[in-house]
């Protein structure tokens, strides 16, 4: 399943719910209850940022060009798809943290041992079963959703058209 | 819906089958809800959200990357430890307020205002007097009464002295553990109060000391409990073995249903006494088979232990009942009655009643009881019910078949009068004797609710059925005894088939000695969420005939299917008590390593007892035999 990581920002009510579920994603029970226990504790990929009244879901873009595989000088960061995740290889991370530097959205960070980077891998395994990302089946608002780039900008242009229509 | 689906929501095959009829005719259940709020908040889960003051709400990582303190500076364990007792809290009020209003009504009937409520009972109000340190000699009925509800009623507000229904309830060994411990509740309300208190924005932030406050108020809730058993004994009679049936079978397509639902005996059992004389009004009505009363939840237990009514449904499947579209009127008091009974008014006729004025449902029809006219009103609403019998939609009855033989009733003066046709000098012997030659590996009490969140009974019949193979004794109480009445496991036929030789062959010889023909039931059903003080006072008998404290004892209390914060008090009174309880569902502490240890591990150095949670029944069970084996292993027997 292919598609994007859509945020309506005025539904966002800053919960951390999509944080909790992206932690427990990527830990290795998978279970809320279990995965707190767990050594190393699991990190989560996404970010609920806050700025004046508006709370934003940051995660990784997946850029089509992502200026942190250019720059990653052992190739540890790739795209293997048009339109699908950037991923990172972790055995070939050597942690100079260049990536960080250069994302635009502070999308990257290091994970809490120093040793890797760790960024969101648009849940893989879930979007290859057919699932949605963790983030977005956390959230309870449907402020997230995963949805193909095409539908995006159709809605996006309808939205638009209502809007234009109503100021008119 | 297919099965597989359908016995993740309830294995109980009547709900079933109303589930699959809500489900054609697009009604919302509380399975459909529970669903809706997918996923739930992870940090309400492992409870660190605080919400106490509006600086908040406040959440902690538990992942700890992000915030590890709220605001205020309370990290983790402060915040966990605070939901907690302010639940235990909540449970006090509601058990306690349940009490309340019988004291209320004791003493007003002593005092001949109430002239609906005389005293049933006077051999259990004369023993609660003498146990109270009344001076009973030459006191008649009504002078004894205006003492034990004066007593009752100073149990709540300030007191210096201990709270008499917890001091004088338990063995000497818990009163010295809990006054080490410093957790002895004078007043029940002020306990209440201490917590709302200590939980308030900047007070009380050392998480051990603040479970400390909630161990003290959960004996506040026993001692609730405790006084709601007596009162309702003294003023409705104390139960004794009752035969009835049980399920949504029990309905009558040609009667008028009337479910009493909620918790309380206070207007309930006036109702079953007004309804024996309004048969021919209903007769008249076209119901040809009268008046058909129904109990859910604990106002079903309370009617069913006395007046053997039959119990219809519990807890999550509330709403199931009227969806068989042939109740005619839910009347309701308090506690577990949801409010989404009110949205299937549109599509059925039932009258939902609401009866008590700190509990009132929009969309409900409000009759208020007035204790003055008890009668009358309950005359009133009988009235309401016959009335709307004749607004049935033939379109939507649809009756479930199944129902099952169920006897209840079992008090603790009714088990120690079985035992005693045994053992008429000493009837404690043969329950203890069998416990001590191994017949009876050890005894569990089973309460507290279902939760939509596991398949309705899934884990009590489980449970019940493994522990009694394993010949432990089953007490029940709750929805918990409900749920074993509507799968006929309150029969001897149960003991006959799950039984284990040990428990069956005592079974066998006390019933046979009580004249029954064959054995007891295999789980004794002694009432409401309150009467779990009845458990108490069997097992504390035993520990005073033994020399040994509560917590020696190869007694274990489970729920496994907990819900409401009624549950959270009791079963921390039960912990308190000594008792290993187990709990089938995670409350929502994990959040805290420190509260899961104290509450798991550490109580059982400070009172004996501990949490054992797990939600898998059959490892559940495997862990109560443990804890029963090593008991038996400390007495040596
Ligand atoms: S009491 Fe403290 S933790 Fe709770 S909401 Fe207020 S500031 Fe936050």
């Amino acid at each position: 399943m292919k598609g994007l990581i859509a945020v309506d920002v005025n539904k966002c009510l800053g919960c951390h719910s999509c944080e909790l579920g992206c932690a427990v994603e990527h830990s290795q029970s998978k279970h809320l209850f279990s995965a707190i226990l767990e050594k190393p504790l699991p990190q989560n990929r996404v970010i609920v940022e806050h700025c004046d009244d508006t709370n934003i879901p940051l995660q990784c873009r997946h850029c089509e060009d992502p200026p942190c595989a250019k720059v990653c000088p052992t190739q540890a960061i790739s795209k293997p798809e048009v339109g699908e995740a950037v991923l990172i290889e972790d055995e070939l991370c050597i942690g100079c943290k260049v990536c960080i530097l250069v994302c635009p959205f502070g999308s990257i960070s290091l994970s809490k041992d120093d040793k890797n980077i760790i960024k969101c891998d648009l849940c893989f395994e879930r979007t290859s079963e057919g699932q949605v990302p963790a983030c977005v089946s956390n959230c309870p608002t449907n402020a997230l959703q995963f949805i193909p780039v095409e539908q995006f900008t159709k809605e996006k242009r309808r939205e638009f058209m209502v809007d234009f229509l109503k100021s008119s | 819906m297919d099965k597989k689906v359908l016995s993740q929501k309830s294995i109980d095959s009547t709900c079933q089958s109303m589930i699959k009829k809500a489900e054609d005719e697009g009604i919302e259940t509380i399975w459909d809800r529970l669903e809706k709020q997918q996923p739930q908040c992870g940090f309400g889960e492992l409870g660190v959200c605080c919400k106490i003051c509006m600086q908040g709400p406040c959440r902690i990582d538990p992942f700890k990357v992000g915030a590890q303190k709220g605001v205020c500076g309370a990290n983790a364990d402060t915040i966990v430890a605070r939901n907690l007792v302010r639940a235990i809290a909540g449970g006090t009020a509601a058990h306690s307020g349940h009490a309340k209003h019988l004291a209320h009504i004791l003493s007003k009937s002593a005092k001949g205002e109430f002239k609906d409520y005389p005293v049933k009972d006077p051999e259990k109000l004369k023993a609660v007097a003498a146990r109270l340190g009344v001076d009973i000699e030459g006191k008649n009925n009504e002078e004894l009464a205006r003492e034990v509800a004066r007593l009752a009623l100073e149990e709540f507000s300030e007191k210096e002295g201990p709270n008499l229904w917890a001091a004088t309830t338990v063995t000497k060994g818990r009163v010295d553990t809990f006054s080490k411990l410093g957790v002895v509740p004078g007043g029940i309300d002020s306990a209440i109060s201490e917590i709302m208190h200590r939980t308030h924005y900047g007070v009380d932030a050392d998480p051990v000391n603040l479970l400390l406050g909630g161990i003290k108020c959960s004996l506040a809730d026993y001692a609730g409990c405790h006084m709601g058993t007596d009162l309702a004994d003294i003023l409705f009679g104390t139960p004794q073995p009752v035969v009835t049936e049980a399920n949504m079978g029990v309905l009558k397509e040609n009667a008028v249903n009337i479910a009493l639902h909620g918790h309380n005996p206070a207007l309930s059992d006036i109702i079953v006494q007004v309804a024996a004389e309004m048969q021919d009004e209903a007769k008249n009505m076209g119901a040809s088979e009268g008046i058909n009363l129904v109990g859910m939840c604990c106002t079903g237990n309370e009617v069913l232990m006395r007046h053997k009514i039959p119990p219809l449904t519990h807890s999550v499947s509330q709403e199931l009942a009227i969806i068989t579209g042939v109740i005619d009127a839910m009347v309701v008091d308090y506690q577990c009655v949801i409010p989404g009974l009110a949205n299937l008014l549109d599509c059925y006729h039932t009258k939902l009643i609401t009866t008590m004025p700190i509990a009132k449902i929009s969309g409900a029809q409000h009759m208020e009881l007035n204790e003055e006219n008890a009668r009358e009103c309950a005359g009133d609403i009988i009235k309401t019910a016959i009335d709307s019998f004749g607004n049935r939609k033939p379109e939507k009855v649809n009756i479930p078949k199944e129902k099952n033989t169920a006897i209840a009733g079992f008090s603790t003066e009714a088990i120690l009068g079985a035992l005693g046709k045994v053992d008429s000098e000493d009837p404690l012997k043969p329950l203890i004797d069998n416990i001590v030659n191994g017949n009876i590996l050890g005894v569990c009490l089973f309460a507290g609710c279902n939760n939509a969140k596991v398949p309705q009974d899934h884990n009590f019949v489980t449970m019940v059925k493994e522990l009694a193979k394993n010949n432990v004794l089953i007490l029940a109480t709750g929805c918990g005894a409900g749920a074993f009445a509507r799968y006929g496991l309150l029969t001897p036929e149960a003991t006959l088939e799950y039984a284990g030789d040990g428990l069956k062959a005592v079974l066998t010889a006390v019933g046979e000695a009580a004249g029954l023909n064959g054995p007891l039931p295999m789980i004794l059903h002694m009432g409401s969420c309150v009467d779990n003080s009845r458990a108490v006072d069997v097992a504390v008998a035993v520990a005073n005939k033994l020399g040994v404290d509560l917590d020696k004892l190869p007694v274990v209390a489970s729920a496994p299917e907990a819900m409401t914060e009624k549950a959270i008090s009791i079963g921390t009174w039960a912990v308190s008590g000594g008792l290993p309880t187990h709990v089938g569902v995670i409350p929502p502490v994990l959040g805290s390593d420190l509260v899961a240890e104290v509450l798991t591990v550490k109580t059982k150095e400070l009172v004996g007892g501990y949490f054992i949670v797990e939600t898998d029944p059959l490892k559940a069970c495997e862990k109560l035999l443990e804890a029963i084996k090593k008991r038996r292993q400390g007495l040596n027997i």
